[in-house]
């Protein structure tokens, strides 16, 4: 090799020289390494580790889709339905485009749910992972925003009128409402400024804090390492002598990046199929009333919002004065429940909140109610990490009371969403408000049905 | 400056036990000056999406020719870029108007928004005529008419009214709310007067002219 000269230095192959060259001045290699290239995950992920990565695929799905429709749409109200219309009929491939970004709405909801949910079956949000799970829940504030702001944007019937009742809910917070619902609008009604500052907030100022908190949620991710379906710390575990890594743990690379690129691979085939033969989905991802362009004068006869939102929708319509009484009730016997719970300097606190929801509950209108029970439904995934008191994480070790009291939640939650599709009955506005208390319910007695539940232990070892 | 600390600190460390106390007062004075500023420069940001001098100038009244009107019908003509509706109501309507009282949330619409001169139990200026904000106080759904008498959509003993397709809110043939429903206030009654027997102006009640 070395020639007979001893000077000549081993030839370097160009990109490697170039690594070195780039890693001298930007620690590309070690932020590769860190993020996911010497990234140690446990060895036992399951189906429901797919999400996470399909969940980023598809934040770059929507990235690239809504680039290329800023290209032609139009954020002006005489002009925007009609620019829609000139993409999916005139623009070479638009309507693939429009497609890609419409399912592309509905399939990161389902995908983010299902993410979400795997994170209550194995107790993803639990110490030490906290920021982690609230990154992710201001990810889902984020993505709910893009979903609002960017259905009115096609200025169809269910755009106008369904920014109508959103916006009108902030015109039902006492004092500053009204104000606040036309400094929202930046008019009286919904009207070209609406349009045309939501498509601001649509196209960059929500993006741009999306992107910083993913980025957030992932490094979070990475700095306490992943959890797992046993619920297992695998940085606790001893080395194993030979490879220098936990017992249970493995580089995510390429072992993962194989298994995230196959789950892409089988969503992909599932995606396309629904772009190319059922875009509308029935009237689910595309509404036939948002087919007729916005009409400010005439509510169509059934307006729902998309389904991702529906829960929260029946959550919405379920609050009435009726629904206040039980409230106000439970809210009584939570407070005294969980009493002797709370410690003494805190009880004067917890009185004088509980006395001023009390009033609250009686003096405000059930339509503020309403507003704030939406809110609170979305919020109160924030306070997981601290409401759930199990000395396990993971489900396969929990008992009873859990898997029964998520069951319940899981059902609570697709009857609602089921029933934010329908127009309300009397029967429907009862099922939504027996389906709104099992809903908080699951968090709100969770520090004590998460106590008092019978638990196995958790294994040393990941199992199968 | 080097007569407490032996270890040597990079420039612009502090050590936790040799701070100085006037440059940490300096530091936060600067903090909360540049506070200040950052708070007074984000004010034309957030005041810019106030309504436009333009928006606002877009209130003008309006006119409505009723001569083509029958009893039983409803016109909607748009003034703020909201709906108003105009309905003739007949007898067997307005006799409704006079019975329903225990069904309604705020019957003598005591809390609910009208002019002074339409503040009656058939909510109107003249009876038969009747003028309103076709905006649901709920969420600002249009409702939709539903004037037949015990429609079946609207369950047995309906008088004939309005019903609010977004959250179900009912209402009768003076916009005046039923109780218990999500909207908490009768439908409003927008500021207008007659110009002739055949001609409405709406957004505007003053005398004469």
């Amino acid at each position: 090799m070395a020639n007979g000269s001893t000077t000549t230095p081993v030839k370097q192959h160009w990109a490697n020289g170039l690594m070195d060259w780039v890693n001298d001045r930007f620690p590309l290699t070690a932020l590769w390494e860190s993020q996911w290239g010497k990234y140690i995950a446990p060895k036992n992920f399951n189906f429901w580790y797919y999400f996470g990565s399909l969940a980023a695929m598809v934040l770059a799905l929507q990235i690239i889709t809504g680039i290329f429709l800023t290209m032609n749409y139009k954020p002006d109200a005489a002009l925007a339905f009609a620019s829609v219309e000139y993409i999916m009929r005139e623009v070479p491939w638009g309507w693939l485009i429009r497609y890609l970004h419409s399912t592309g709405a509905s399939a990161f909801f389902v995908v983010v749910y299902l993410h979400m949910f795997r994170g209550l079956l194995y107790g993803s949000y639990r110490k030490p992972r906290e920021l982690t799970w609230i990154f992710g829940c201001l990810i889902f504030l984020c993505l709910m925003a893009e979903g609002f702001f960017g259905y009115l944007l096609p200025w169809g019937q269910m755009s106008y009128w369904g920014a109508q009742v959103i916006v009108n809910l902030f015109a039902a917070i006492p004092v500053i409402g009204p104000d606040l619902a036309i400094w929202i609008r930046g008019d009286y009604v919904i009207g070209d400024a609406t349009l045309n500052r939501f498509f601001a907030f649509h196209v960059i100022a929500v993006p741009l804090v999306l992107i910083g908190l993913v980025a957030a949620h992932l490094m979070a991710l990475h700095e306490t390492g992943s959890n797992n379906p046993d619920g297992v710390e695998i940085k606790k575990q001893p080395k194993d002598p030979a490879t220098g890594l936990p017992l249970d743990g493995i580089y995510s690379h390429p072992l993962y990046s194989v298994k995230d690129v196959f789950g892409m691979t089988v969503f992909l085939l599932v995606f396309s199929i629904i772009v190319f033969f059922a875009p509308e989905m029935g009237g689910y991802f595309l509404e036939y009333n948002n087919f007729i362009p916005a009409d400010p004068l005439k509510t169509p006869a059934h307006i729902a919002p998309v389904w991702y939102f529906t829960p929260y929708y029946s959550i919405l319509r379920a609050t009435t004065t009726e629904l206040m009484y039980v409230l106000a009730a439970g809210l009584v016997v939570l407070v005294a429940f969980y009493w002797r719970e709370i410690p003494r300097k805190l009880r004067p606190i917890v009185l004088g909140v509980a006395a001023v929801l009390l009033a609250g509950f009686f003096l405000i209108e059930a339509k503020v109610w309403g507003v704030v029970l939406m809110g609170a439904s979305v919020l109160i995934f924030f306070l997981l990490p601290w409401l759930d008191r199990a000395p396990v994480k993971s489900i396969r070790y929990k008992g009873p009371l859990y898997k029964s009291a998520l069951a319940i939640f899981v059902v609570a939650f697709l009857v609602l969403g089921y029933l934010g599709t329908e127009a309300p009955t009397v029967l429907f506005t009862r099922i939504a408000q027996v389906g709104t208390l099992l809903y908080f319910g699951f968090f709100v007695l969770m520090p004590w049905y998460s106590k008092i539940d019978s638990y196995k232990p958790e294994p040393a070892r990941v199992t199968k | 400056m080097s007569n407490s600390s032996e270890a040597t600190l990079p420039p612009g460390a502090a050590d936790a036990e040799d701070v100085d106390a006037g440059r940490r007062r300096l530091l936060v004075a600067t903090c909360v000056a540049g506070g200040a500023a950052t708070a007074a420069v984000a004010w034309p940001f957030l005041a810019s999406m106030e309504p436009s001098e333009r928006a606002k100038a877009m209130g003008a009244p309006v006119e409505a020719d009723i001569s083509a009107l029958e009893p039983g019908q409803q016109m909607i003509v748009e003034w703020q870029g909201k709906p108003v509706w105009i309905v003739r109501r007949t007898k067997e309507m307005l006799a409704t108007l006079t019975k329903d009282a225990a069904l309604l949330a705020d019957p003598s619409s005591k809390r609910s928004e009208q002019p002074a001169a339409a503040q009656n139990e058939f909510r109107s200026l003249k009876p038969e005529l009747m003028v309103m904000v076709g905006i649901c106080t709920h969420l600002g759904c249009s409702p939709t008419a539903k004037f037949a008498p015990n429609d079946p959509s609207m369950g047995a003993n309906w008088p004939g009214g309005f019903f609010c397709p977004c959250h179900g809110s009912k209402f009768d043939l003076a916009g005046r709310v039923y109780s218990n429903m999500p909207a908490p206030d009768n439908l409003p009654v927008p500021k207008y007067k007659y110009l002739s027997e055949t001609k409405l102006l709406i957004g505007d009640d003053s005398k004469g002219a």
